[in-house]
């Protein structure tokens, strides 16, 4: 136990520094803060809104992540194919697992820390009012396991191919896909033919129906197994990619 | 010891390796020898786990790679082909993840890396970013990964391939030096670097093993092996060459060259050894016209082109030259 524990910090360090050895951390950090700051007071207007909580911040995240996770995902295997050191790390005392896990770790705590700097958002709401912090702090745990779904998805697509620019378009699309799948504009598209059992799995199996119940601050066990499933998935379909190129 | 054993890889339709077996012992560097394409980083690839088999074994200190993945790459070394390494990392942080990653903590750690520092010299650039360092520093960095654990067992796939002849010398010696208590396996299509720094030589093409032999062996099967090139100052090439077709163990005298100030030889004995020649130059003694001579070592290139080139040559002495495991 104590040597999968030192082997998956081994490789999420070194993912982790990757990203800080490279301009990518900066720009992925400035462009999240400034997204979502630019969609929830310009476009909710969440000033002019009065209302002393962050839904509006949170309801934006589905949309920033689309772009920016498979960004940071991308680069976990495909660069390392491109580059030839995948040889090297599948060659090193280690079982595919701990290293899988250790990338997926390191970009998590990444988006992590991303998130965490939206901090001066919760700074400014307990200034000017008095919000339910216990909202607030779901909505923060509800965006973090939704990007980790997000996040199991992008791995995934990245263990596919050594071209990062592809591993990126198939996370945007696949993560569309999951985002449309219970959007209400889509519920309501197909709601006049499609057959109730069809709305009910789509609703079901999107992104925005069991994350706009975290974000109000409802805590549903149900909702955190969807994302916690989804990251497992993800990292199951990374092992078979992995193994299969392997065996070829 | 590593063990390989009808060792198969099929890529689809084609087959890369064939039933490929052969041994590699501690003190022994095995040169690994063929064409590009031939199969070799595909053999190199299952041996260091990278790739599976599709049919096949192969073995560590009797330790199955197919049952104990982990146990047996803690003993392996494996320098890939072009060494690739992380360009935005400096030296010293990529060896550190390689340590970390193969269990090193603290003071062990420093140990190992200072150690693999010091012996690919790489203490100038320890703290620069890999990407900046030149084509023989990379190349040594990913060496220095390679040897960081100290492994019983060393697997490269062209440590020399694009390094000057300088670095290419400083790269032979230090697999050289750490032959003493390593068994190495190493790829190459460089033939002097076979006979500088191998004991053995596999020749593989279109993914079977065609010769193992050492470079000595392989260069005896070389049709000028054992001739004696004569030159001699004396124009008088008919008289010559009956003489010398008269002595002893002499099969045939060739001519090679004839010009007016001398006449150039070639003697072609009965039996293509070196004591065999060395009768033979004994008896010439006496020749008073003689400039120099010498006695011909062989030639692997030769051999190589004939092993594997062409459908002709391929497994042309197959026949006789059963691989020595078998």
């Amino acid at each position: 136990m104590n040597s999968f524990f030192n082997a998956v910090k081994a490789v999420a360090k070194r993912e982790l520094n990757a990203y800080f050895n490279s301009a990518v951390a900066y720009v992925f950090i400035v462009i999240f803060l400034l997204l979502s700051g630019f969609f929830t007071f310009y476009v909710s207007n969440w000033f002019e809104a009065g209302q002393a909580d962050l839904r509006s911040f949170f309801q934006w995240h589905p949309w920033i992540y689309i772009i920016l996770v498979p960004a940071i995902a991308m680069r976990l295997w495909a660069e390392e194919k491109r580059l030839g050191t995948l040889e090297i790390v599948l060659t090193l005392p280690l079982k595919p697992s701990e290293v899988i896990l250790g990338k997926f770790i390191a970009a998590w705590l990444f988006i992590g820390l991303a998130l965490g700097l939206t901090f001066p958002m919760v700074l400014s709401v307990v200034y000017l009012g008095q919000p339910d912090l216990g909202a607030i702090a779901s909505g923060y745990l509800g965006s973090f396991l939704m990007a980790g779904a997000f996040l199991g998805i992008g791995t995934a697509t990245s263990a596919m191919t050594s071209n990062q620019v592809v591993s990126f378009i198939l996370a945007v699309v696949t993560c569309l896909f999951f985002i449309l799948a219970g959007y209400p504009p889509t519920i309501n598209i197909i709601s006049g033919w499609a057959p109730l059992w069809l709305i009910r799995t789509l609703e079901n199996i999107g992104f925005i129906s069991h994350f706009s119940s975290v974000s109000r601050g409802v805590i549903d066990l149900r909702d955190m197994l969807y994302f916690l499933s989804f990251m497992i998935l993800g990292l199951y379909c990374n092992s078979l990619l992995l193994d299969w190129q392997r065996q070829r | 010891m590593i063990r390989v054993d009808e060792l198969t890889k099929t890529f689809g339709s084609k087959t890369a390796v064939d039933k490929v077996s052969f041994t590699v012992k501690r003190g022994e560097v095995l040169g690994f020898l063929g064409p590009n394409g031939a199969g070799k980083s595909t053999t190199m690839r299952m041996i260091t786990g990278f790739l599976r088999p599709t049919s096949g074994s192969i073995s560590i200190d009797g330790l199955l790679l197919a049952e104990k993945p982990v146990e047996v790459r803690r003993r392996l070394g494996y320098l890939p082909e072009n060494a690739p390494v992380y360009p935005d990392m400096t030296v010293e942080g990529f060896l550190a993840f390689c340590a970390e990653a193969r269990g090193y903590r603290g003071k062990s750690k420093k140990l190992k890396i200072g150690a693999a520092i010091e012996q690919c010299f790489l203490a100038p650039v320890v703290h620069q970013r890999i990407g900046t360092l030149s084509k023989g520093y990379r190349q040594r960095v990913c060496f220095a990964q390679s040897i960081l654990h100290d492994p019983p067992y060393l697997v490269m796939d062209e440590p020399t391939d694009g390094l000057d002849p300088n670095q290419k010398h400083e790269v032979r010696e230090m697999i050289r030096r750490m032959s003493r208590d390593k068994a190495i396996l190493l790829s190459t299509h460089i033939l002097d670097e076979v006979d500088a720094v191998c004991q053995r030589a596999l020749i593989i093409a279109n993914g079977r093993l065609i010769a193992d032999d050492t470079p000595e062996g392989l260069r005896r099967r070389s049709s000028s092996y054992g001739t004696i090139t004569l030159v001699l100052g004396n124009a008088v090439t008919d008289r010559l060459k009956k003489r010398f077709e008269a002595l002893e163990e002499v099969k045939e005298v060739q001519v090679v060259s004839q010009t007016e100030a001398e006449v150039i030889l070639r003697l072609i004995p009965a039996r293509r050894e070196p004591a065999s020649a060395a009768r033979i130059l004994s008896q010439l003694e006496a020749e008073q016209d003689l400039l120099s001579f010498a006695v011909d070592r062989g030639r692997l290139d030769e051999i190589f082109r004939s092993l594997t080139g062409g459908s002709n040559g391929t497994g042309r002495f197959t026949e006789n030259d059963q691989p020595a495991g078998s």
